[in-house]
């Protein structure tokens, strides 16, 4: 029987397999941030210990940094230095803020060319699992396993289980990749895929561009799975060709042929199969406090008596948290802020996608909106295009990279009772600001729903 | 790590499905540079609440979280995990844990219990009809016992030994230091380094 993608890339891994042990997994890049790493470079410097392979870590600061030109409070600022002061004594690479090439790790890494298909690559941040989209094995670590991976270049894991999600069909004009990833957590759950790791399958994940199916891996950890992966395919290799890590010349070659033989064979069997129908999607907006709790943009907010019995109370819990009354259509629903960011979407695609929306309107009176580039490298790619200018004459204000108001470490954060719609991935109580109440959508019915005020869908503004 | 065998004492009922990591401590907690301190962020904003159950007095002292499917989704914050130490929780219980958040209680010595949701359910029910009562946590026989309840949970042979024996993971791997060599000798000249 022949294997899937994700079994080839673990076995292409093992360093060292022993009976009633986890395999010893060899990482091929390791991606550093500012906020889960200090405990790791001190417990290295406590057990003198020194990194392993520097050359195959980078670091860069994202979660905390400002995003306008506000210094950093005191405490960040200090993680901030420690950063750069770890990396320095231990020989990593570091963006930093204000270098051309910082940003949000997850933007980065693809856009520079360091995620390539069939790598391992992991990171202390769950959303790791976004750069499966070029058919790397990539995943989120906690701060004990940066130690470990920092000190030895490997990590111990036992090997996940394997699940495809097929989608098949055409994507409806005014739905996105995120309305796809959002219709798959509605279908399969916050736990839909614990243990496993979900291939991306199918005709509409074919037919996405880069940026959409890094957003949809991006999300796979918001299903519980360990990991998200599409197969690379022309798409991929276009997307690579000629990035600042890319292989070049002969070794360019000899890559493409090696990440064509990746493929998850015609034989292989997963232990857990979806189908989704691309063509009977529609945007989606989340009302509740997870991912799975959304509706499409077109229903209302449920009543809980009317859900499954397993997800009643927590349903309940979250529309008290929300603010919100079962039955009320979402297209009534006004927000207070509009986020679009973070990197789930804020590449330039995304940008492209919004700024084509907000292109001679304006942000309805009352409304805060925030235009956050996933890098600094998106940033520069959109002023060339003069993305700016079309976000700030419509009234957002448009800011330098980093995670910004999708987690609230930094000042971008909500105040308590605000609403807000935005790109990012969770939409957890509190998330973006204590008291905040999110809403994920695309970025398309984020700019849509900056003009209108309330959710609404590019198509219904006048 | 420490070792850890067996844990007994008192539970706290929190007993709510998918809680996710950024409930357990939010972001604003995660600037500090050590692995200690976050006690005081556990649950921040649901312990605003006077109801909340981490505030019932009859439950101080509990070792024993009594949690609901699906807890530390999320983030892979290990501040999750250091929170709940750091406020004198042993092991966490529940019908199923996220993947990061078990990983980081394994690394930490925090004991993740993985059991039927049925044995859950009496757990949380013995414990709020006598907050008083003790559970008592066995690592090597991978039991969960209560006055009238014992169940089994899954834990693997290799994540046992690691917790009887506190080992350091990380000089258990170097022993393998040659496998490592040897591996990274064949790694193909294409993959990116970053200089
Ligand atoms: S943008 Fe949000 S989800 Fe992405 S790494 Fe930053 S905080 Fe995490």
């Amino acid at each position: 029987m022949g294997t899937t993608l994700s079994e080839k890339v673990w076995e292409r891994h093992v360093v060292r397999r022993a009976p009633g042990e986890p395999d010893l997994l060899y990482v091929d890049l390791h991606l550093v941030h500012e906020v889960t790493s200090p405990q790791a470079f001190e417990g290295l410097r406590l057990a003198k210990r020194r990194v392993r392979r520097p050359e195959l870590t980078l670091a860069t600061m994202d979660h905390n940094v400002p995003t306008n030109d506000e210094p950093a409070e005191e405490i960040s600022a200090r993680q901030i230095e420690a950063m750069a002061r770890n990396a320095r004594e231990f020989g990593i690479r570091c963006y930093p803020t204000g270098d051309p090439r910082q940003g949000i790790v997850h933007v980065i890494s693809p856009q520079l060319g360091l995620t390539q298909p069939g790598m391992t690559i992991v990171c202390g941040d769950s959303h790791t699992s976004t750069h499966g989209a070029l058919g790397a094995l990539a995943w989120g670590i906690g701060t004990s396993e940066i130690e470990h991976v920092l000190a030895t270049q490997t990590i111990a894991l036992t090997k996940p289980g394997t699940m495809a999600v097929i989608v098949e069909g055409v994507l409806p004009m005014d739905c996105a990749a995120k309305d796809v990833i959002l219709g798959i957590i509605a279908r399969i759950g916050t736990a839909g895929g614990t243990g496993k790791v979900i291939e991306y399958r199918g005709a509409a994940i074919r037919a996405l561009s880069m940026e959409g199916r890094l957003t949809i891996c991006n999300m796979s950890i918001e299903a519980g799975a360990r990991a998200g992966m599409v197969a690379p395919d022309e798409v991929t290799f276009a997307w690579l060709e000629g990035r600042p890590f890319a292989p070049k010349g002969v070794q360019w070659q000899q890559a493409l042929d090696d990440w064509r033989a990746l493929a998850t064979d015609a034989d292989a069997r997963f232990d857990s199969e979806v189908a989704i129908d691309a063509s009977a999607l529609r945007p989606y907006v989340t009302w509740g406090t997870n991912p799975a709790q959304s509706v499409t943009i077109d229903g209302d907010v449920p009543d809980p008596d009317a859900l499954p019995a397993a997800t009643r109370e927590s349903a309940r819990r979250a529309l008290r948290y929300q603010d919100l009354t079962p039955g009320t259509p979402m297209r009534e629903i006004s927000v207070d802020a509009v986020f679009i960011g973070s990197c789930s979407n804020a590449r330039l695609e995304d940008l492209r996608s919004a700024a084509e929306v907000v292109r001679g309107r304006h942000v309805r009176s009352g409304i805060r909106g925030l235009v956050v580039p996933g890098s600094m490298g998106v940033k520069a790619d959109a002023e060339r295009e003069g993305l700016d200018r079309i976000f700030t004459d419509a009234g957002f204000e448009w800011r330098d990279a980093g995670c910004s108001m999708c987690l609230g470490m930094n000042p971008d954060i909500l105040r308590p009772g605000e609403r807000c719609a935005s790109t990012s991935n969770r939409n957890f109580e509190g998330r973006q600001g204590p008291g905040g109440r999110t809403h994920l959508v695309s970025p398309a019915v984020a700019a849509a729903t900056a003009i209108a005020g309330h959710f609404a869908l590019p198509s219904d503004l006048r | 790590m420490e070792p850890v065998r067996r844990i007994v004492g008192r539970a706290l009922p929190l007993a709510r499905a998918d809680v996710d990591t950024d409930q357990i401590i939010p972001s604003q907690w995660l600037k500090r540079l050590e692995r200690t301190g976050y006690g005081p962020g556990l649950f921040e904003a649901w312990r605003k609440d006077p109801a909340f159950v981490l505030n019932d007095p009859r439950y101080d002292g509990a070792v024993v979280l009594l949690a609901g499917a699906n807890f530390g989704s999320g983030s892979s914050r290990e501040h999750a995990v250091w929170a709940l130490l750091d406020a004198g929780f042993r092991a966490v219980v529940a019908p199923r844990l996220a993947d990061i958040f078990r990983n980081n209680a394994l690394r930490n010595g925090l004991v993740p219990v993985e059991t039927d949701a049925d044995t859950v359910a009496k757990l949380v029910d013995t414990v709020r009809r006598d907050p008083t009562t003790s559970i008592a946590i066995d690592v090597e026989r991978s039991t969960v016992e209560a006055p009238g309840l014992r169940a089994t949970f899954v834990l693997d042979e290799f994540s046992r030994t690691r917790l009887l024996e506190g080992l350091d993971d990380i000089a258990v791997t170097l022993r393998h230091e040659r496998d490592i060599g040897a591996f990274e000798a064949k790694r193909p000249e294409w993959l990116p380094r970053v200089r």
